[in-house]
């Protein structure tokens, strides 16, 4: 058998974090989706972080991990706030409608 | 199946089974706290916000034309070729990359021993990273607040308390003295 070692985790962070940004360039659908790519790539930055600390047995990568943890549940709550005052002010949170900054 | 699925909903239920199996890799490798504390934020509380708000937002009715879309798409060729560049430069630096030699781990490595992850993370997060971790609190607090700030909203013709008006009333303007008279009523203009 073979052994689960570093370069498969950052593997599957550096998959995840490309699922993430075809996420996000690709999307043709509403911003949720959207938000849902940022928390891709979040957690794939904690597969990073995670691997990186157990396999350099380093606690401090962890806290960081706890760090990110945090700043991505806040991001989600204030990005999905602003999410529904969006949709209650004009209707819709499809992507190529929300061009109201091109003036 | 995150992106690609039609329903937002499903694209919800495909995260957080993504996340439960980050949640495993993690409880897997050895970091048992970071584990647990992922599956409860996450799925406990992200998933369950997305969920309500895709659901609130009655959203989940909008099919994704993902595939009659993509087709006349612009910037597909665009976003295609930007995600294979960052795939292979992220996958050449994992495959390149080495340990330096003489590698020095840092104070804090108590994994291996005899105290259990936990503790550890414990021992240190509240005595090195005090800080970081008050700081979270803060951002975790401030970004509470803004989301009840941005979805608060007025309505017209609903009664509510007016703590202000409540409080500053007086004696003199709260509490009139009439003269009745006789048979003839008091006339009150509120």
């Amino acid at each position: 058998m073979f052994e689960i070692g570093l370069g498969h985790y950052l593997t599957l962070g550096a998959v995840i974090f490309t699922i993430g940004v075809v996420g996000i360039f690709l999307n043709r659908k509403n911003i949720i989706v959207i938000l849902m790519s940022i928390e891709l790539i979040l957690l794939s930055v904690n597969i990073n972080l995670v691997s990186f600390s157990i396999f350099l047995n380093d606690l401090t990568g962890q806290i960081f991990t706890l760090i990110v943890l945090t700043v991505a549940a806040a991001e989600a709550a204030i990005g999905l706030a602003i999410i529904v005052v969006y949709f209650r002010n004009s209707g819709t949170i499809r992507v190529e409608e929300i061009d109201s900054l091109k003036g | 199946m995150v992106l690609a699925s039609k329903n937002t909903v499903h694209s919800v239920f495909f995260l957080i089974l993504d996340f439960i199996s980050i949640s495993c890799l993690f409880i897997m490798i050895g970091a048992e706290f970071l584990g647990m504390m992922m599956l409860i934020v996450y799925v406990g509380a992200v998933a369950v916000l997305f969920l309500f708000v895709v659901m609130m937002l009655n959203v989940a009715q909008q099919k994704n034309e993902w595939f009659t879309s993509i087709a006349n798409s612009s910037h597909l060729p665009f976003g295609l070729l930007f995600s294979v560049i960052i795939f292979f430069e992220l996958i050449i630096v994992v495959g390149g990359w080495k340990y330096k030699d003489n590698i020095s781990t840092s104070v804090a490595l108590k994994t291996i021993s005899e105290t259990t992850n936990t503790h550890s993370i414990g021992n240190v997060l509240y005595t090195d990273y005090v800080h970081l971790f008050q700081l979270c609190g803060m951002i975790l607090l401030v970004s509470m607040i803004g989301a009840i700030v941005l979805t608060f909203r007025k309505r017209d013709g609903l009664k509510r308390q007016s703590y202000f008006k409540q409080i500053s009333r007086e004696k003199n303007d709260g509490v009139e003295l009439v003269e009745v008279k006789n048979k003839d009523g008091v006339k009150i203009d509120v």
